[in-house]
């Protein structure tokens, strides 16, 4: 049910930009649907995002992230081909994983 | 056909111990789950409480770090935030929107090789402080900005 992740990782110098973007509701919660009813929250709570298999960033995510929501780091010392993958859970415990290889800056 | 039968046993109670190991995973990860995510944190309503959650105390402001955002954003559900930090050894980057019904939107730890720097999209339901802490060797970091929702993004 999980939809795929659109990652870019390029390189600038030694520095790698990565974009991630994910596809989540991101519900907070406070909403209500048409029949006025409480919409359950849905959100992503953790994002963890590794270089070459080591962790590089932890997140921790209330419901106030926008839907779809767009994380962007850098990564010190990346090479061109390096792994970047990133691991989100949400809190019904609906998890992703994507993997990207780091691309030649222009 | 007796044969059959029992194949079919087996495979049934071959199905059933596999759903119960899932079963028994997905306790665990909600379990793990629950260990790292700042529950408190991300419960409080007031800014103060939050802080005490996160343990930080006494705050100092620095202009070393940047956050990068509009002064005024016409969508509240969708407000471009990126910090950025430029001191060293930065552990972690907590984002607060201040007048949130939770105060805390997110926050970053940064292990070796992150840079000091993260962009994201959050939500605001009002015109409001965005306040930006960074941990660094322990101690903590703070900048404020405000910004002007035109239509709020927490309903």
């Amino acid at each position: 049910m999980a939809e795929p992740m659109k990652i870019r990782a390029t390189l600038q110098g030694d520095v790698a930009d990565v974009r991630i973007l994910m596809l989540h509701p991101m519900e907070t919660g406070t909403r209500k649907d048409s029949k006025g009813e409480l919409v359950p929250a849905h959100f992503i709570s953790s994002v963890i995002v590794t270089h070459n298999g080591k962790t590089v960033l932890d997140a921790q995510w209330s419901q106030a992230i926008s839907r779809n929501p767009f994380l962007g780091l850098r990564v010190k010392g990346a090479k061109a081909g390096d792994r970047i993958s990133v691991t989100w859970t949400d809190n019904k415990g609906d998890k992703r994983t994507d993997e990207v290889a780091v691309a030649a800056g222009s | 056909m007796n044969v059959l039968r029992r194949s079919f046993l087996k495979l049934s109670a071959g199905a059933g111990a596999l759903t119960a190991a899932t079963a028994a995973g997905l306790v665990t990860s909600g379990q793990a789950w629950a260990a790292t995510w700042n529950k408190s944190a991300f419960e409080s309503k007031a800014v103060a409480d939050t802080l005490k959650s996160l343990g930080a105390s006494n705050l100092i402001d620095s202009k070393d770090i940047v956050i990068t955002a509009p002064d005024i954003a016409e969508n509240g559900a969708v407000v471009p935030i990126a910090v950025t930090s430029k001191i060293p050894n930065t552990q972690s980057i907590s984002i607060l929107a201040e007048k949130n019904p939770f105060p805390l939107a997110a926050s970053f730890d940064i292990t070796s090789g992150g840079e000091g720097y993260v962009s994201t999209r959050v939500k605001m339901g009002q015109t409001s402080n965005v306040r930006a802490i960074v941990k660094a060797d322990g101690k903590f970091y703070t900048a404020v900005k405000e910004i002007k929702i035109t239509v709020g993004g927490c309903g």
